[in-house]
């Protein structure tokens, strides 16, 4: 028997409510009765919806599994370079403060090189047990031996949740774990609580490029899985005092095969800091007429120790490089301070960067949709106002 | 080479508007497009397909409308399109589009290279690419920016990742998933838009599959969505207006803070 909505006739009232909830678009009113076409993807959005309960999705009976023998929080903490990740150190404050709620241990998956220091700082985090899996060939990250080696923790530990950090590494190991484990994975989100009756992991995030914020469970099966956008959880200040075990995966070498090879990588350039992790962002439009331009901003962007976004515009137009896109064909950015110049502020580029902090904007046109959701606007020619405020800047600093 | 581009068909997000009143999304008159990364992935087979010869096949799991991505594929120079589309398959999350997909790679045979597009901009989890190679246990490659090489069933791709760009090779068959950097997609041809009017579209059930309900669409789904919000809108701040100077010393004090020797 599978799933399917129903929608009872009796009850409907043809308010109409379920019509406009849709994000599919599936429900038109026939007759004065909700009537569901073949766009619907059973999401629920409706049945949640409408005030008469007319609308019922039949799920299946859920399997009366061992779930509650899974317990606590196992995050997988990323390294880079034998450093551990931030995000790992956030993703463990967030584990703590779930924890209260789930009751079980906090603890983190790391597969490194030479895991000594980092065990310890893991520890001073939050986590009561590392597991840590220690080989040379684990020194840069590949899917195939981090995929064995986080089964193979998640296997010891039966935690009820796993997180990683929506990171590439993160986006491109969790999936693969979850596929295997036949249990739910929730992308990129920015919201996590704990339902301690329910037992659920509430996982929020946004989607249809933010327009909307979802709340997933995964309630059949275990672990619940989730990345998380990086710099929305909080860490914990360091405690040394805190004691932890750590417990060595000792992976053999058919666990470290892998059939993908790394020939070599490539640092991005210094100073040329990825702007999905820098603090302040000034960013340049169409309005900056040409690349060479962008050099007030790269001027700008030092004096204030961030980096340089760019629209779409300014980057088909050749003037920076794809990786300073922002927005819903570039990259998603959070920074404390958005500087947008020049940028007209259409909903393409306004999803990749309305989780900034602060956003303020430089644009000759008044009537530009970014004076609408940024927080202070400067109607002003940048070509007049970007080099006035470097001259500002470096007036104050003497 | 024989490569596979896997498509979805999204609802245009720049077009979705929030009713103000209602908190909820206006989808009235919102058009079906094809996933704008997918379309680098679909140029990037077509591509290498030109390149080292074989065949590219668009594939699309969705309701029977859906359709309409594998014949704008044709039109770019898709060899042949399938759609996976049955009721059973609807409500599906990632682990079970993924797993439908897999299983077509196993009917369809043969297949060198699977490419998906980054992310849908519907849902944007960038999680489909990775579950069809773990369901079909190839090695994947994600967030490819270039593809450098295929040559002798080894791809060479270069990831771009957090503080730089791995260069990776792998061998095939694999999954790939492409940045839009990579490339950029060509306009379908006169030829090609005559040839996808007159196309004969595969189409395969659950059975031509040989998937249960259990998985495949919300069944076959571990997590589902148990609220939707509208998130808090951002409402437009002041805006100046004034002198170059002026404005500088206002803009000067937000990103230094006023306090910072004034």
């Amino acid at each position: 028997m599978t799933a399917r909505i129903e929608i009872r006739p009796e009850v409907c009232t043809g308010c109409g409510v379920c019509v406009s909830a849709c994000p599919f678009g599936a429900i038109s009113l026939v007759d004065g009765i909700a009537t569901v076409s073949d766009a619907c993807t059973l999401c629920g959005a409706c049945e949640a919806s409408c005030p008469f309960s007319a609308i019922i999705i039949r799920r299946d009976k859920e399997k009366a599994d061992d779930l509650g023998s899974w317990s606590g929080i196992l995050v997988y903490a990323e390294q880079r370079e034998g450093k551990v990740d931030h995000s790992a150190l956030e993703l463990l404050g967030a584990a703590r403060s779930l924890s209260e709620a789930e009751g079980g241990a906090v603890s983190a998956a790391l597969f490194t090189d030479d895991g000594s220091e980092a065990c310890r700082q893991l520890v001073e985090h939050g986590a009561d047990r590392v597991f840590l899996a220690e080989s040379p060939a684990l020194h840069h990250y590949s899917t195939e031996p981090s995929t064995r080696l986080l089964l193979a923790a998640v296997r010891r530990a039966r935690p009820s949740v796993v997180l990683a950090a929506a990171t590439t590494t993160g986006r491109d190991l969790m999936p693969r774990v979850a596929k295997v484990l036949c249990t739910g994975l929730t992308a990129d989100c920015t919201g996590l609580e704990y339902d301690p009756v329910k037992n659920l992991l509430l996982q929020t995030r946004p989607a249809f490029g933010g327009n909307i914020m979802a709340t997933i469970v995964c309630e059949r099966t275990r672990p619940q899985m989730a990345t998380v956008r990086p710099r929305v959880m909080k860490a914990l200040a360091p405690d040394p005092s805190r004691r932890g075990e750590i417990i060595d995966l000792r992976p053999s070498p058919a666990d470290l095969e892998s059939r993908a090879r790394l020939r070599e990588f490539i640092p991005l350039e210094e100073g040329a800091a990825d702007i999905a992790e820098a603090q302040v962002i000034v960013s340049g439009g169409r309005g900056l007429k040409s690349g060479e331009n962008f050099r007030m901003l790269d001027e700008l962007a030092s004096l204030l120790g961030g980096s340089v976004g760019a629209s779409r515009a300014a980057v088909d137009s050749g003037w920076m490089p794809y990786p300073h896109q922002v927005g819903q064909t570039g990259k998603t950015v959070q920074p404390k301070i958005y500087l947008a110049c020049g940028i007209s502020g259409a909903v393409q580029h306004r999803v990749g960067m309305q989780s900034s902090d602060r956003i303020y904007a430089v644009n000759r046109d008044p009537t530009a949709p970014i004076f609408g959701f940024c927080d202070e606007g400067f109607v002003a020619d940048l070509f007049e106002l970007l080099p006035a405020l470097a001259r500002e800047i470096r007036r104050r600093r003497g | 080479m024989r490569i596979l581009a896997a498509l979805k068909q999204v609802p245009d997000t720049s077009e979705v508007r929030i009713d103000p009143e209602r908190g909820t999304l206006i989808r009235d008159g919102v058009p079906s497009i094809m996933n704008p990364f997918d379309a680098y992935a679909l140029e990037e087979g077509l591509r290498w397909r030109d390149a080292l010869g074989g065949e590219v096949i668009a594939i699309t799991m969705g309701p029977p409308q859906a359709e309409a991505i594998l014949r704008e594929a044709i039109s770019m120079g898709a060899d042949s399109a399938i759609l996976l589309s049955d009721r059973s398959f609807a409500g599906a999350d990632t682990w079970a589009t993924s797993h439908t997909l897999a299983a077509a790679v196993r009917k369809i045979g043969g297949i060198d290279l699977v490419l998906t597009g980054k992310q849908a901009i519907d849902g944007d989890t960038a999680q489909t690419g990775p579950g069809i190679a773990a369901s079909l246990d190839w090695p994947q490659l994600t967030f490819v920016g270039k593809v450098r090489e295929i040559a002798d069933s080894v791809i060479v791709a270069e990831r771009d990742v957090e503080g730089g760009v791995e260069i990776v090779e792998c061998p095939l068959p694999a999954v790939i998933s492409i940045l839009k950097d990579a490339n950029s997609p060509r306009m379908p041809s006169l030829r090609g838009k005559m040839k996808a009017r007159s196309a004969v579209i595969t189409c395969w059930g659950r059975a031509d599959l040989g998937l249960t309900e259990e998985e495949t669409g919300l069944d076959g789904s571990p997590t589902r969505v148990v609220r939707i919000a509208t998130p808090e809108a951002r409402s437009g701040g002041a805006v100046h207006t004034g002198t170059a100077d002026e404005m500088a010393v206002v803009l000067a004090d937000l990103l230094l803070g006023k306090e910072a020797g004034r």
